[in-house]
């Protein structure tokens, strides 16, 4: 067993306890804590994996932007401790065995198919950050720039949505 | 088995325990977390596919959905705002009207 398999199985088992937390936890900052670790895990896991760009933007993007946004609006409104009630009870019940089957199905499914691995060209993976780069803005420009409309319809309707009195 | 396929059933996992998530929680912001998890597992699976099939598309698309998670962000967080604001509640069992 090599170091990087070993550094996986550290951040695979911070990423998992961090999700069982988000569920666990009561009051939803706690859940935003475990979030973040769960995210600050994956982007180890990311660069194991090769993927350096996405690291970076997985801690500036989502530990960094999104979750400061999640933890504004739990101060915002106050959040308290969530109240059990009669349905979410029943929901245990429902939820608990659909969650279970599907994890299990979607592992099942992945581990045991018969997927040709290394089909493709065969990119280096060291100068992957350069290539990705380079694809982002000739191949896929258009997508990319369409989301710079998203984004920017995203913020309108976030100020409008947050600024009008229903 | 390699690292990749490891990482792909971690994906898997963490996406079942979105969802778990996503079933159980009774807090509006906690589902919405949960709804998040769901995006980091699939990203984590587009990372691993793209290096088993030593595609960079996969890694292109992980940009796009980091993209839309952010602006859905943005916009859910004023939805809910604007929730709580009316109903005085985070709990998802209060708010069953479409009427605000």
């Amino acid at each position: 067993m090599n170091v990087e398999t070993i550094l996986f199985f550290i951040l695979a088992a911070a990423a998992l306890g961090g999700a069982v937390n988000l569920i666990a936890q009561t009051h939803p900052i706690h859940s935003a804590l475990s979030l973040i670790v769960v995210m600050v895990a994956l982007a180890g896991i990311y660069l194991l994996l090769g993927a350096e760009l996405l690291a970076a933007v997985q801690i500036i993007v989502y530990a960094g932007a999104i979750m400061v946004l999640f933890v504004f609006i739990i101060m915002l409104l106050n959040a308290g401790v969530e109240e059990r009630t009669a349905i979410s009870r029943a929901a245990t019940w429902v939820g608990l065995p659909f969650g279970v089957i599907l994890t299990v199905v979607l592992g099942w499914r992945i581990a045991f198919s018969q997927a040709p691995a290394h089909t493709g060209p065969g990119v280096d993976m060291v100068r992957a950050s350069r290539e990705l780069s380079q694809m982002l803005f000739t191949s896929y420009v258009f997508p990319f720039e369409l989301t710079s409309i998203l984004i920017l319809v995203a913020i309108l309707g976030a100020v409008v949505l947050a600024k009008r009195d229903f | 088995m390699q690292l990749e396929a490891y990482a792909v059933i971690l994906s898997a996992v963490l996406f079942g325990l979105g969802a778990l998530g996503f079933v159980f929680k009774r807090n509006i912001i906690t589902i919405f977390m949960s709804i998040e998890l769901m995006l980091n597992a699939v990203n984590l699976s587009f990372v691993a596919f793209s290096r088993i099939r030593a595609l960079l598309e996969g890694q292109v698309f992980v940009f796009f959905v980091i993209v839309v998670a952010a602006a859905e962000a943005a916009v859910g967080m004023a939805i809910i705002l604007q929730v709580a604001r009316n109903r005085h509640s985070l709990n998802i069992e209060r708010i069953d009207l479409l009427k605000l």
